[in-house]
């Protein structure tokens, strides 16, 4: 065979990889004062996946979403949501608007706003200024913000300055503020840091029916978690992929075990 | 609870402007003063206790601009976390405009009778007007340059810093070199702004001459209603969705980003909207004060405005008001008394603020502090024992 025949296929293969993901992450590197926080890193989420990403502190899975939401440029590597939108070109808001909802690691939430300012500021439609300016709250969205906080079950919450909330309750919020954005696409950096048991089973429950019908990447070290999201996992090492698949599946893998489960 | 928001959202502006205490009582002090110092000064007899000479009621003028300049600052500082140590230049800005149009003023009443040309170009034997001063013959011209130019610098800088993300500290020293560069250009004679010197021996403004009393009461008149209205609008600002999302980004800068909104551009809209409100608040002072100078542009000046919005309370729009003319009336006391103690006592006022009045003064009264509220010395008490817990943690 031809070496240009060769590509072709490859290419054709790649095309076909690509060809129904919602998020297609492929050869990603990038490098902070020659470290390589990521490298060479290849993932992809299917429309309407639910997906656990575990590894290592410093493995690069908060890197990985920088990348993602365009915080951070890669060096190399290509970044496609619904595959074909090249999200390398572009920026945090631009990539928010087209339906990529993030949680931060730490929860960041308007502490002097309300729980119902938070999640109106989050509500999806205009973003220009002067929208802004001459916004009246419609009925609508006044629906759409009741439906959510008694999702996030903050309904008594309503009124309370973001401040007073708890850690878990911010954790919450945040993810009730993704929700009223929208989004085909959810990324959630450690949702459960810092909650009681109790909580953190009430949030895998929310996840998997927000995963319904939303694709959803979550990063979380608590195994107890990751086991009852009860999906597809992915072990990041030293900023790539190690390994990939059912949770027992990758305890099972003797790297994974080396690297990072042993431990 | 419901039933309050409720009403907060769907009542139009006269609704929540009444729910805004503080707001209401500025308001209502500008009315009763815009009508009984005028009438205090014009009609009451000059033996009379109630009558009010016209150096104070010039004074209190002078004060209305400050509060007005301070409330811009506010509008950014407090609202959207933009600490720019530059507004003096957008104040002076919009000063020299309304001085430019008081030069054109004086005719051939100058000291070299040029009908055309103010004295200081005659001086530099200039023959003919450059051409950015034509058109400051025109009051309305000039009312709109005192607006348009400095809207016009803000909006430019502010696109390109915001644009560039620059922000915090950095921001703060870019505005500090903005105006020391225009206090350097202005001070050139050939800048065409008369120098050092700057622009002074105002005749009259719009025909009435500046030194009547009749037109200092209408030009405090005038610096009383364009804070109230000024004060509105800024209000307005701040109870809409916008002013939310300028609040979220004072708070959280990168989750308004990741939420989907161009905080640039809204950064953008505040600033320009605040150095318009400057610009504004110095074409009102220059006639009162009868001279503009690039003095005004001086970094330490910015700096002090600052200082007024923290001491009478960040963040609340009337507290601003109320500290530019706390610490305009003690700068006033010091240094008819003691000036060589006023940059001391600023200093010190500046500290004791921030330490023991964190909210400022409005936020050591009960009616304006917000409900979980600590008692001033409840917080003091609090600070250093957290003090003393830090460096016992430290030890
Ligand atoms: N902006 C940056 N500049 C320099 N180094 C960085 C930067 N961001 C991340 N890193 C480094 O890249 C590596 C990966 O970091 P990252 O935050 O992605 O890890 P993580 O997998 O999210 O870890 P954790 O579980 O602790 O959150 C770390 O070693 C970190 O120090
Ligand atoms: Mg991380």
């Amino acid at each position: 065979m031809s070496e240009a025949a060769e590509i072709k296929i490859e290419q054709a293969e790649r095309k076909e990889a690509r060809a129904n993901t919602i998020l297609y992450v492929d050869g990603v590197s990038v490098t902070f004062d020659g470290f390589r926080a990521l490298n060479s890193l290849s993932f992809y989420v299917e429309p309407g996946e639910l997906r656990a990403i575990i590894g290592p502190n410093g493995a690069g899975k908060t890197t990985m979403m920088d990348i993602i939401t365009g915080k951070t440029r890669p060096d190399t590597g290509d970044v496609l949501f619904r595959s074909d939108v090249d999200l390398t070109k572009l920026d945090e808001a631009e990539i928010a608007n087209l339906g990529i909802g993030r949680k931060f690691q730490k929860p960041t939430v308007f502490e002097s706003h309300t729980v119902f300012d938070n999640l109106l500021l989050a509500c999806s439609g205009g973003r220009g200024v002067f929208q802004a300016l001459f916004h009246r709250l419609g009925n609508a969205e006044k629906l759409r913000i009741e439906q959510t906080l008694e999702t996030i079950m903050l309904v008594d919450k309503r009124d309370e300055t973001a401040a007073n909330l708890s850690h878990g309750q911010k954790q919450w919020l945040e993810i009730g503020m993704l929700l009223m954005q929208e989004p085909e696409l959810l990324l959630v950096d450690e949702p459960v840091a810092g909650m009681t048991d109790s909580e953190t089973e009430q949030t895998a429950k929310l996840l998997r029916s927000i995963a319904i019908d939303r694709s959803v990447v979550v990063v979380e070290h608590d195994m107890e978690f990751v086991r009852d999201l009860d999906c597809k996992v992915t072990v990041l090492h030293e900023g790539s992929v190690l390994a990939e698949g059912r949770l027992d599946h990758v305890q099972k893998d003797p790297r994974v075990i080396e690297v990072y489960l042993g431990r | 609870m419901t039933d309050y928001r409720q009403k907060y959202q769907m009542t139009p502006v006269i609704g929540w402007l009444l729910r805004d205490r503080g707001g209401m009582i500025l308001l209502s002090i500008l009315i009763a003063a815009s009508i009984l110092i005028p009438v205090g000064n014009l009609i009451v007899p000059e033996g009379s206790a109630l009558h009010v000479p016209t150096w104070m009621m010039s004074l209190l003028g002078k004060y209305l601009c400050y509060a007005l300049l301070a409330l811009s600052v506010d509008l950014i500082w407090g609202f959207c976390g933009i600490l720019s140590l530059g507004h003096g230049a957008f104040f002076a800005l919009g000063g020299y405009a309304m001085g430019m149009y008081l030069m054109r003023q004086i005719g051939d009443r100058g000291v070299y009778g040029n009908p055309e040309l103010p004295d200081f170009m005659v001086f530099l034997n200039w023959t003919e007007l450059p051409w950015y001063w034509f058109g400051f013959d025109m009051f309305w011209f000039a009312i709109v340059m005192a607006m348009f130019v400095p809207g016009l610098l803000a909006f430019v800088f502010g696109f390109l810093a915001f644009r560039s993300r620059v922000t915090g500290v950095y921001l703060s020293i870019i505005t500090q070199a903005m105006t020391y560069a225009l206090l350097l250009a202005f001070f050139r004679n050939d800048m065409g702004f008369g120098g050092n010197n700057g622009l002074t021996d105002f005749k009259d403004l719009l025909g009435f001459s500046l030194q009547s009393d009749s037109t200092r009461a209408s030009l405090f008149v005038a610096s009383a209603v364009m804070l109230g209205i000024c004060y509105i609008l800024a209000r307005c600002i701040t109870n809409s969705r916008l002013g939310k999302v300028l609040i979220a980004i004072r708070d959280a800068e990168s989750r308004v980003r990741f939420t989907g909104y161009r905080v640039e551009y809204y950064k953008l809209f505040v600033f320009t909207v605040s150095a318009v409100m400057a610009g504004i608040a110095g074409s009102l002072y220059v006639p009162q004060v009868g001279i503009i100078n690039p003095g005004e542009f001086a970094p330490a000046l910015s700096i002090e405005i600052v200082i007024w919005v923290a001491v009478g309370g960040r963040g609340t729009l009337y507290g601003a008001v109320l500290g530019a003319f706390i610490v305009n009336y003690a700068k006033t006391f010091f240094t008819g008394v003691m000036p060589e103690f006023w940059l001391f006592f600023l200093g010190g006022l500046f500290i004791a603020v921030t330490l023991l009045l964190p909210k400022g003064v409005i936020g050591a009264v009960p009616a304006f502090g917000s409900p979980d509220r600590q008692s001033v010395l409840a917080g003091l008490r609090k600070r250093i024992s957290n003090g003393r817990a830090n460096q016992g943690g430290k030890a």
